[in-house]
């Protein structure tokens, strides 16, 4: 004769193997809170996904009628409804690369002294500074860039520059204060924590046997430095280097105020232009029709394409770096 | 407590010393770098007492002792590489060719007194560029690549890896990795070679070959390692330290130390009593 | 010694030299903008500018009232939306989730935070201005919101991580099930961090412009309740900068010490609750 057994549900725990009904489930506040705090989460992933389909979606009419075209067309004409992004997109590179330019060298120079030369104290107190010079929002930096910057270009820096380099078709032109020189010198400014920031740590990561073994073969400080961390951490400070370029890309406020604003293609770093976030910011709210108002958040979109790509390389970058500190070989 | 053995300039040693490689008893010994009443302080901690000792010239001299005994701190004062560490102080003298070392350029003297860590610690280059690396910013009369060959030749690495000069040193094994890095060190052509616990990251194959290389290496240039492994010591140098808690307990050839210490903590240690 | 290495010393003395200037100018440049942040606007702060609406275009004497309650209230419904969001998804993650489910929440939340600010405000554009064809405080807090989410996501997760698994057992062995643990032991471990997290947001989007300009868009005047338009404390700046009125640039640099004042502090109280150490010991 089999013995009956009776299972007593446990209410605290699931019983594994068990098929209990979704609402006995729920009655375990365990799985309500695992249900809420997963709504939550998955929220986040929601989110994301709805703002590239409304970027897509919102995008619609100039995708269909330009094509690929929108990339390459020069003209900006919301009248004849004709709209190109080159200008926008050669006006964001420049901006970009004279920010670059000047901010890699000091950047790195800055984050070899924070974690080389100072010491530990002294480091942190100066990367204390340096984040909060990152936390100094863009318009902030406009304000400085419009009322203080402009005028020192324009009657010290632009004119002592064509003075010197002015054979060069970058420092040619009339001299306004303002256009994409100016724009790169306050980006310049925007993205130095971050290079100096991560490159910190990139280089404080490189295992201590490296500098020492190249102090041990007779190296000059600057030489174990130069010739033997910084290339051990070069691939963590490149992808300091993209994160700043993608920090650069989406600026908006910053380049607005001092970029000039006007559609233009030109060689000079003195001349006026406009980059993609600017023409955003300025022309949104005054867009008449659908086709210019799409054709704005089209460049929304290639702006997003831009800083994905740029940050996921980034990344990929800045955590090669860490897995290489910390295995040695491969055998 | 001090030393059995009071190394002076010329030191003249009875009975005569046999080593592994079996030579003729040695005549008068010069000390190629000397250790004078060294004190040394890591902040206000001290760990290092009173220590005097010589380097012989062409010889192989072993640091022993257990775990904390101040023997890596000792080597690492011979090229001044304890000047990395910031709290980190030095009474006394330490002389290479009879000249104090405190008193010369660290850079200069650090291509003199070469240095081998204990991981294997390659460059992030190429193996050529490993061992060219100290040719490069010291400047060297031959051909960088023959210097390369040659350093790669004495570290008896050469065969296994001409034909891949241009690869990763990455892709080495740890055993290969450490004999590049000995090569690295022998490219700038040191005086003395120091060497701080090699192979205790190495497997055992591995480890023999160092051990083979170092005591033809002699030739070469003067060689102080530091070991935990007696039994390495006895198989390599000709004269051996042995360090208990910062001083210098007992100072002698080689088999004779191993074999009939003058010490009783000598003798505890090498027969595992402690350690 | 050699001339040679006479030369590399020199060399070396000299690089190592110039890398201290660059972090010298790196450093001075927050100094600077603070100088002339304090030396432009502090003589303009006063209390009409705390208290004042807009004068007209032209007059003197106005203030940006309006501006400051509208940047509260933007940010108080950014930290209500953005808030709640990264603290329950970062439990999920920490506490539930798989490894796979985590990758993904973890990528879409890294993906957000890479979006430049003039793209979110496109994104809350289509979501709610346009829907309700008027630009709103609703709108401006959905976007700010939405930027304070991957910031709180991230951190919370990390903080809550970093709680020693001896606390977790212990409650458990106690028998307190998995949502009480987190409620009562692990959050509490973590508040610091968790704290300094939501704080950081909030100093990010506080100083935010450019997702304002087509959503909370602007206004002259008092913002009554949640679907008007709202003036805020940056758009303001901007406007202002940018105009040719003496007396609006004044207010300008005015706002912007209060604004970079305000954000600064927020900052280092932040990190010093950091620094004060992480409530549970580390083992």
């Amino acid at each position: 004769m089999a013995s009956t057994i009776t299972t007593v549900p446990n209410a605290g725990a699931p019983v594994a193997g068990s098929r209990r009904s979704f609402w006995s489930k729920l009655r375990d506040g365990d799985e309500i809170a695992r249900l809420i705090t997963f709504l939550f989460a998955a929220s986040v992933v929601f989110i994301t996904l709805l703002l590239i389909f409304e970027l897509w979606q919102g995008s619609a009419l100039p995708r269909h009628k330009f094509g690929f075209h929108f990339l390459t067309t020069q003209v900006w004409d919301p009248i004849l409804d004709e709209f190109g992004a080159l200008p926008f997109i050669y006006g964001t590179l420049v901006t970009s690369g004279v920010a670059l330019l000047l901010a890699v060298p000091l950047g790195i120079g800055a984050a070899i002294f924070l974690a080389e030369l100072a010491p530990a104290r002294v480091s942190d107190t100066l990367q204390f500074f340096i984040d909060l010079l990152a936390a100094v929002p863009s318009v902030i930096y406009g304000l400085l860039g419009f009322l203080a910057l402009i005028p020192l270009m324009r009657d010290y820096i632009q004119p002592g520059l064509k003075k010197t380099l002015g054979f060069l078709p970058f420092f040619t032109g009339p001299m306004y204060g303002l256009g994409f020189l100016t724009a790169g010198i306050v980006l310049a400014i925007m993205v130095i924590p971050y290079i100096i920031s991560v490159s910190r740590e990139v280089l404080l990561s490189v295992p201590r046997d490296q500098r020492e073994a190249a102090l041990a073969l007779g190296s000059t400080r600057w030489e174990s430095t130069w010739k033997v961390v910084v290339p051990f951490a070069r691939t963590g400070i490149m992808g300091s280097i993209f994160l700043a370029l993608a920090r650069a890309l989406g600026e908006t406020m910053a380049v607005t105020m001092v970029i000039g604003n006007v559609v233009t293609i030109s060689p000079s770093l003195f001349s006026p232009g406009y980059s993609i976030a600017a023409v955003i910011a300025n022309e949104f709210t005054e867009a008449t029709g659908d086709l210019y108002l799409q054709a704005l958040v089209e460049l929304g979109l290639v702006l997003f394409f831009l800083t994905f790509i740029l940050n996921g390389l980034a990344r990929l970058l800045i955590v090669a770096t860490s897995q290489r500190g910390s295995g040695m070989g491969h055998t | 407590m001090h030393a059995s053995a009071r190394p002076a300039v010329s030191v003249n040693l009875t009975p005569p010393v046999t080593n592994a490689s079996g030579r003729e008893p040695a005549a008068a010994l010069s000390m190629r770098m000397n250790i004078n009443k060294v004190n040394f302080y890591y902040g206000t901690k001290q760990t290092l007492f009173d220590i005097s000792l010589g380097i012989a010239n062409s010889k192989v001299t072993a640091l022993i002792g257990p775990s904390g005994c101040g023997k890596s701190t000792l080597l690492r004062t011979l090229n001044r590489m304890h000047e990395t560490v910031r709290h980190a102080r030095l009474e006394g003298e330490i002389l290479l060719d009879n000249k104090n070392i405190l008193a010369q350029d660290v850079t200069a003297l650090r291509r003199r007194v070469g240095m081998v860590f204990q991981r294997p610690n390659p460059f992030p280059k190429s193996i050529f560029e490993n061992v060219a690396y100290g040719l490069r910013i010291n400047g060297t009369k031959l051909a960088m690549a023959d210097a390369v060959e040659k350093s790669l030749r004495h570290a008896a690495l050469w065969d296994e890896v001409k034909d891949h000069l241009h690869k990763s040193a990455y892709e080495l094994s740890g055993g290969q990795q450490q004999r590049l890095c000995i090569a690295r060190a022998l490219a700038v052509e040191p005086e003395v070679l120091l060497l701080d616990e090699p192979c205790s990251a190495l497997d055992p194959i591995s480890t023999a070959k160092i051990e083979e290389l170092l005591v033809s290496l002699k030739d070469l240039c003067t060689i102080a390692i530091v070991t935990h492994n007696m039994q390495q010591a006895a198989r390599v140098s000709d004269f051996t330290a042995f360090l208990l808690m910062g001083q210098l307990i007992e100072f002698s050839p080689t088999p004779h130390l191993f074999t009939t210490p003058s010490d009783p903590r000598t003798e505890a240690y090498i027969t595992g009593r402690f350690g | 010694m050699s001339r040679r290495l006479r030369w590399r010393k020199f060399i070396s003395g000299f690089m190592l030299t110039m890398t201290g200037l660059c972090a010298f100018v790196a450093v001075s440049v927050l100094f600077l903008i603070l100088g002339y942040l304090v030396y432009n606007g502090g003589t303009s702060i006063s209390w009409n500018f705390f208290t004042k609406l807009p004068a007209p275009v032209g007059e003197t004497g106005g203030g940006m009232a309006n501006a400051i309650v509208g940047s509260g209230k933007l940010l108080l419904l950014a930290t209500l939306f953005g808030v709640p969001i990264g603290f329950f998804g970062a439990i999920y993650l920490a506490e539930f989730s798989g490894s796979k489910t985590a990758f993904v929440v973890r990528y879409a939340a890294d993906l957000l935070n890479g979006v430049p600010s003039i793209v979110i405000g496109i994104f809350a554009y289509s979501l709610v201005v346009l829907p309700f064809k008027h630009f709103s405080t609703m709108a401006g807090g959905f976007a700010l919101g939405m930027m304070m989410i991957p910031i709180t996501l991230r951190s919370t997760e990390e903080f809550l991580l970093a709680v020693p698994r001896a606390l977790r057992e212990g409650a458990m062995a106690l028998g307190a099930s998995k949502w009480k643990t987190i409620a009562t032991v692990i959050v509490p471990a973590a508040y610091r961090g968790i704290l300094t997290a939501v704080l950081l947001a909030f100093a990010r989007v506080a100083g935010e412009t450019a997702p304002l300009l087509f959503t909370a868009f602007g206004n002259r005047y008092w913002s009554h309740g949640w679907s008007e338009p709202t003036s805020s404390l940056p758009v303001m700046i901007f406007t202002y900068a940018i105009s040719p009125y003496e007396d609006w640039h004044r207010q300008a640099w005015a706002a912007g010490l209060v604004l970079l004042g305000l954000i600064l502090v927020v900052n280092i109280i932040a990190r010093a609750i950091l620094a004060r150490g992480i409530a549970v010991p580390r083992t």
